[in-house]
């Protein structure tokens, strides 16, 4: 009666390169499959087939102790701060965290100061670091997942929608705060989103994914003024830019529907 | 010049003021019309108010939260002050609400043909059998391919998109004179949003319903609203024809929203975050209202 559930391809056949210190956008729709190969690239998932190389090392069949030496300098970032940070410690001991599992930063009063240094990096008042989740903004706990990826000092961030659900006001300092942090640090990012406007901002190189697979990709700026595949001109043309313009609303799409969803 | 169907004047909204603590103003004097047929964007970041304008229209604040000044005039009466029973009569028939998420607005225990024949027999007045009707003609109105398939589905079983359209359906259903829109695409993908954004323009444009379409998105304003509001702190801080208050926005909150917010088609460092003297300002302008009016909210 019951038996194992069928394989479901949820990203089928993907080539990507990522070189350093490059941000690239990974765009797509829901079911794209973007998340799951982000979480493919930190561990979280085991590939089914194909090969992942990270800086010249192979981690495809990797299990948690070949892995672990890369988790310093592989991180995620998340969508929802709310459930990723433990709601029943404090920001400084979600800080620490990382810094005690890897024995990084030797005692205490060095990790203590090593929080104080990531609290500051995002922008927030050392007085956060006495406070819980809960008694945090949105922005700030954001802040707070970007700090604690940054705790290792990874050259790697996958972030996951991280800036979805926030204001334009707080959207707009995450934006420019990564922006300043990536120069900084000199990281290379997988920004995952959804939203095209976020990621022209962030990302100089885009993916598009649909359905399990990449159907374009390159420069950002290029992509979106002269996009080659047909979804990635549906995709553009659905965005609603601010401004007024009779028609956009009644015009068809470029791609046929296949169903109305 | 067409008689208003929702005419807004000096709504002061206010939570707390038991015992010895002050009331936190939530809504200051918020001022708004909404004519015949229009679509009116309602734009604002969170806490600014939006969700407490639709709650204030739909006697729905939190607990604790009161009108403590000012009108909301539909049809001839005040909403702000007419018996319960009276206001129920209107809702859901006259003004209607389209939910942000359908997913917790649509009974998950419950066949879609239970969800809208409730609603249909409730306001309309009609039998089983007619409101089962109603409700396929309804489902091919809002696009769904196969009614007859889907009205009997549960809510899990059908897409995002789906659930969004039913909810619309449900809206529309009595031709209502008020639309609320409640941020109805946010937890939609942006092709389909651009469905549901068309499915809106055209019924509301075929029954003539007015719109008031909440929104922290300048985009959605810009392509379904022909006027708009600007909320910050529960003031308005503009309002006006979306092309000008887009193209030539008079106020500084206005001009820094949009500088605030990302765009494809622009280059990366267009982007600006919101000056922070602005915000201190308006927060300042903010306290010295209530200062100046605290009879407002008794």
């Amino acid at each position: 009666m019951f038996g194992p559930a069928p394989l479901l391809e949820i990203v089928k056949g993907v080539d990507l390169d990522i070189a350093r210190g490059v941000a690239l956008g990974l765009v797509g729709e829901s079911g794209s499959g973007k998340t799951t190969l982000g979480r493919t690239l930190v561990g979280l998932v085991k590939p089914a087939g194909g090969k992942l190389v990270y800086d010249g090392i192979d981690i495809t069949d990797a299990d948690e102790q070949r892995f672990r030496p890369l988790r310093a300098r592989i991180q995620m970032i998340f969508q929802d701060p709310q459930s990723s940070l433990n709601p029943r410690l404090t920001i400084g001991s979600i800080l620490a965290r990382p810094l005690e599992v890897f024995g990084k930063f030797g005692n205490p009063e060095g990790r203590r100061r090593r929080a104080r240094e990531l609290i500051d990096i995002v922008g927030l008042p050392a007085s956060v670091l006495n406070r819980y989740p809960h008694e945090l903004s949105g922005g700030q706990r954001q802040r707070v997942g970007i700090a604690r990826a940054l705790a290792l000092e990874p050259e790697f961030i996958v972030a996951d929608e991280i800036v979805s659900g926030l204001d334009v006001s707080t959207q707009a300092q995450i934006l420019l705060l990564l922006r300043s942090l990536r120069d900084e640090f000199n990281l290379t990012l997988l920004f995952i989103a959804h939203d095209l406007s976020v990621v022209r901002v962030l990302c100089d190189r885009v993916a598009v994914m649909s359905a399990g697979e990449i159907v374009e990709r390159g420069d950002t700026a290029a992509v979106f003024s002269a996009p080659q595949h047909p979804y990635t001109r549906e995709l553009l043309d659905s965005v609603p830019l601010p401004d007024v313009e009779d028609g956009w609303i009644d015009a068809r799409p470029a791609a046929p529907e296949a169903t109305v969803s | 010049m067409t008689a208003s169907v929702l005419n807004i004047s000096d709504l002061h909204v206010a939570i707390g003021g038991h015992g010895r603590s002050a009331p936190i103003p939530l809504l200051r004097g918020v001022g708004l019309t909404i004519g015949a047929g229009e679509v009116r964007g309602l734009v604002g970041e969170s806490g600014a108010g939006k969700s407490m304008i639709a709650r204030s229209i739909f006697g729905l604040l939190p607990g604790g939260a009161r009108i403590t000044r000012g009108h909301i005039l539909f049809e001839g009466r005040d909403l702000a002050h007419i018996p319960e029973s009276e206001r129920r009569r209107l809702l859901g028939a006259r003004i209607a609400l389209i939910p942000q998420d359908p997913m917790t607005s649509l009974n998950p225990v419950k066949r879609i043909s239970e969800q809208m024949g409730t609603v249909l027999r409730l306001k309309m007045n009609l039998d089983r059998k007619v409101a089962r009707e109603r409700a396929l003609e309804l489902l091919a109105e809002v696009a769904i391919r196969d009614p007859r398939r889907v009205i009997d589905l549960y809510p899990h079983e059908l897409s995002g998109g789906m659930r969004q359209r039913i909810l619309i359906a449900i809206a529309f259903s009595c031709a209502p004179r008020l639309v609320i829109a409640d941020e109805p695409t946010t937890a939609l993908d942006v092709t389909v949003q651009r469905q549901i954004l068309r499915l809106i323009h055209d019924l509301q444009h075929r029954l003539g319903s007015a719109v008031l379409f909440v929104t922290h998105n300048f985009g959605l304003v810009a392509k379904l609203c022909q006027s708009v509001t600007v909320l910050y702190a529960g003031r308005v801080m503009e309002d006006g024809a979306t092309a000008t208050v887009l193209e030539s926005p008079r106020h500084a909150y206005t001009r820094a929203l949009l500088s605030a917010t990302p765009r494809l088609d622009r280059p990366a460092d267009a982007l600006s975050p919101l000056p922070r003297a602005l915000i201190e300002e308006l927060i300042a302008e903010a306290h010295a209202y209530d200062a100046a009016n605290r009879a407002a909210y008794a």
